[in-house]
């Protein structure tokens, strides 16, 4: 009977030993290959996602929400408190631009004394204050007066301190009522509200992230640039020398590459600074006189050369990879046609290593874009690129929701630059050493 | 790199500049990683070559700053050099404790890094491994992100979960950052990993863990040592995660070396560089060794 099965079955359908149809077996034991792939990725990628996808996605909520003015958290019990409530809806009954009336100065007057009482002022004035700077003593000093005030609270209010007035400031309160705000991505961009709500730039001298964002990308360029024609000589050197002879010399590369980041800034410090080494060198080859030592440190000739030299390796490694399997005979059979070496170099070989070059300097650049720790020791103040000014926001001025607002917009440049990278290179390219 | 026979003088005199400057832009690489070695033995606190090292004097050179790295932070550093004194500098001694930090935070988070990692690299490398570009650019993103970034969101996320201050917050972040390294190079490992082998195992009745364990983790161990260096690389050269999310009393080498460079610079920096040096070329010399292993292993020979 199994036989009549079978000779049916291969003339119809192919099916397996068991009888079942040959295609969805297959589909199947595919589907099967599929999962146990899959399984073997999944604790790494939950890993991941918790330790790293999670952490970002509240970085990047935090740019967007800050509750300082409308939730107060209260360290001992942990309870949370609503702040400012009357204000709150005066401003859902009033449309932006509404002259504030007495009731408006009534909630506000509450919304101090509760802020008073739950020891919560100092948040809503920090808030407020990142909007309209020196608006936080103003806040605390008239809390103090709020629960002693007498209607009408306008003028108690104003007596208090007559810069309540300010529609500038108006517009702040209302805006920080929102739970959802793009303000610090305005700041961010050196923009900010004025009193009617209309996004304006902020006064030449505040103006300073455009500036950094600038600054970031012209010296990131010119960094990967500089890699670019340090490592470009050395690459095409390894790659055209005998193996035994081009690995000895990969240990000038890999070495750097292998050596902790702080030892490299370290001897930058150690070399560059106005008693080091290369100042001493200078002098006693009489280069330079003793009295004025050129200052290489802690400004922004510090932060490229130090970072020329950190992100060296990640250009030559690349670049290496694609020379190597270059034929040496295209440019020899250039040469025997009549070229100079120069246009054998420019025509033929050049063209061959643009992959490399790609590669290498999509690497060095997206890199550079987001360094930290050299520029914040060397950098002095000139030197600073962008994430140090995150890591100010996030440990000195504590205004969170504005560092976490630039980093959104760095990562943003970033991922934009990786998926380029990928596009380009494909990240299954990448090789260490 | 030979000069052909039929260069005209132009280009013989272009060919030995040219070797001039890559002579020069290697001595601009390894220079500066050399130059912290006999700065580091410097009798006098400061960061040049004093006339009587010029001279190679004996008394301008000393182990004054590798002292101090022991005595650094010890309760009585001037007692004699009994038990008592070293048990005081390993208990107290301020770098000593770092490097203890240092390790344990390294030697955890290379664990938890390699062994997810490798079974993840070994996932990826297979064909039907479904959304693996995609996954791959995840899993490879906290080398590409931007360390400050990194340090911002696990700072509100460890706030909010409480992780912030404990060690186990700091050996899951520098895991994270070192995944990328293990599955690179595992991946490179597995690209020349003959699949027919397996199923040579597996037809001669070996189960799924036999064959891992016997054929195929003999052939990938060169990839998975090599990131798993550089992994614990990773972890122990990593400052930025650990100001931002450990409690003040957790040093590491890195942060100590931060702290020190900040605020006073002392040659006492230089010899943990130097000391750092010397780590990262015997992790340098281990790699190139396991690398060549392995293309013995694969039958790969370097041509």
């Amino acid at each position: 009977m199994s036989d009549a099965v079978a000779a049916t079955s291969t003339t119809e359908k192919l099916t397996t030993a068991d009888g079942k149809p040959l295609k969805a077996a297959l589909a199947r034991s595919q589907a099967r290959n599929r999962r146990r792939a899959f399984y073997l990725v999944m604790p790494l990628l939950l890993f991941v996602v918790v330790t790293f996808l999670i952490p970002i996605g509240q970085m990047l909520s935090m740019s967007v929400t800050n509750t300082g003015f409308y939730s107060w958290k209260d360290r001992d019990t942990g309870e949370t408190v609503p702040l400012m409530v009357e204000l709150r809806e005066w401003f859902d009954a009033n449309p932006a631009g509404t002259e504030p009336d007495e009731a408006a100065y009534a909630a506000l007057r509450a919304g101090l004394a509760h802020a008073r009482e739950t020891k919560s002022i100092g948040q809503i004035g920090t808030r407020i204050n990142y909007e309209v700077s020196g608006t936080r003593s103003m806040f605390t000093s008239t809390a103090r007066k709020a629960e002693r005030m007498e209607p009408p609270f306008k003028e108690a209010i104003l007596d208090a301190d007559d810069e309540w007035a300010d529609p500038k400031l108006w517009a702040a309160m209302r805006n920080a009522s929102k739970s959802v705000t793009l303000d610090f991505y305005l700041a961010a961009l050196d923009r900010t509200r004025d009193a009617d709500g209309n996004i304006v730039k902020v006064e030449e001298e505040r103006a300073v992230y455009v500036l950094l964002f600038q600054r970031t990308l012209i010296l990131s360029a010119l960094i990967t640039f500089l890699t670019l024609v340090l490592g470009f000589p050395i690459a095409h050197l390894l790659a055209t020398l005998p193996l035994s002879k081009s690995n000895l010399l990969m240990i000038f590369v890999l070495l750097p590459f292998w050596t902790s980041l702080l030892v490299r800034t370290t001897s930058w410090i150690v070399l560059l600074q106005s008693q080091g080494v290369v100042n001493d060198i200078g002098v006693a080859a009489g280069l330079i006189a003793d009295e004025n030592r050129i200052q290489m440190i802690y400004n922004q000739t510090g932060t490229i050369i130090a970072m020329t030299h950190i992100l060296l390796p990640f250009m030559v490694l690349p670049l290496y990879s694609v020379m190597r399997p270059i034929d040496p005979s295209y440019v020899r059979a250039a040469r025997s046609l009549g070229a100079t070496s120069w246009t054998a170099f420019r025509r033929v070989y050049m063209p061959q290593t643009v992959p490399g070059i790609g590669a290498g300097g999509l690497l060095v650049f997206i890199l550079a874009v987001g360094y930290y720790i050299t520029p914040a020791l060397v950098g002095g103040s000139s030197g600073q690129l962008i994430s140090n000014l995150i890591a100010f926001h996030m440990q000195k001025s504590l205004n969170w929701s504005l560092a976490a607002a630039l980093a959104s917009l760095l990562l943003a440049g970033v991922l934009l630059l990786y998926w380029l990278y990928d596009r380009l290179v494909g990240i299954d390219n990448l090789k260490l050493g | 790199m030979a000069l052909p026979t039929y260069a005209s003088p132009l280009e013989k005199i272009w060919h030995y500049a040219y070797l001039v400057i890559c002579g020069l832009i290697f001595l601009f690489l390894i220079a500066p990683i050399l130059i912290v070695i006999p700065l580091s033995f410097n009798a006098e606190p400061y960061f040049t070559f004093t006339e009587k090292m010029l001279s190679f004097d004996p008394t301008g050179y000393s182990t004054r700053w590798y002292d101090m790295l022991l005595t650094f932070g010890m309760v009585d550093p001037e007692a004699a050099r009994d038990g008592s004194w070293w048990a005081d500098a390993w208990a107290n001694a301020a770098w000593i404790n770092a490097a203890k930090n240092s390790v344990i935070i390294g030697f955890f988070s290379t664990v938890l890094a390699t062994c997810l990692g490798t079974l993840a690299a070994l996932g990826l490398s297979r064909p039907e491994m479904p959304f693996r570009r995609t996954i791959m650019a995840v899993l490879i993103s906290p080398m590409i992100v931007p360390i400050i970034i990194t340090a911002t969101g696990l700072f509100f996320f460890y706030s909010a979960t409480g992780l912030a201050n404990t060690y186990i917050g700091i050996i899951m972040a520098h895991a994270t950052l070192g995944i990328p390294f293990v599955i690179i190079t595992v991946t490179a490992t597995l690209v020349g990993f003959d699949h027919s082998l397996t199923r040579a195992a597996a037809s001669l009745g070996a189960d799924p863990t036999t064959t891992f364990f016997k054929i195929t983790m003999p052939l990938i161990l060169p990839g998975v040592i090599s990131g798993a260096l550089f992994a614990f690389v990773t972890s122990f050269d990593e400052v930025v995660v650990v100001l931002f999310v450990a409690a003040h009393d957790q040093q590491t080498i890195p942060r100590q070396m931060w702290n020190g460079i900040r605020e006073q610079i002392s040659p006492a920096i230089l010899s943990v560089a130097t000391i750092l040096v010397v780590i990262s070329i015997a992790l340098l010399t281990t790699v190139e060794l396991l690398r060549r292993r392995s293309e013995r292993l694969r039958g790969v020979s370097p041509s």
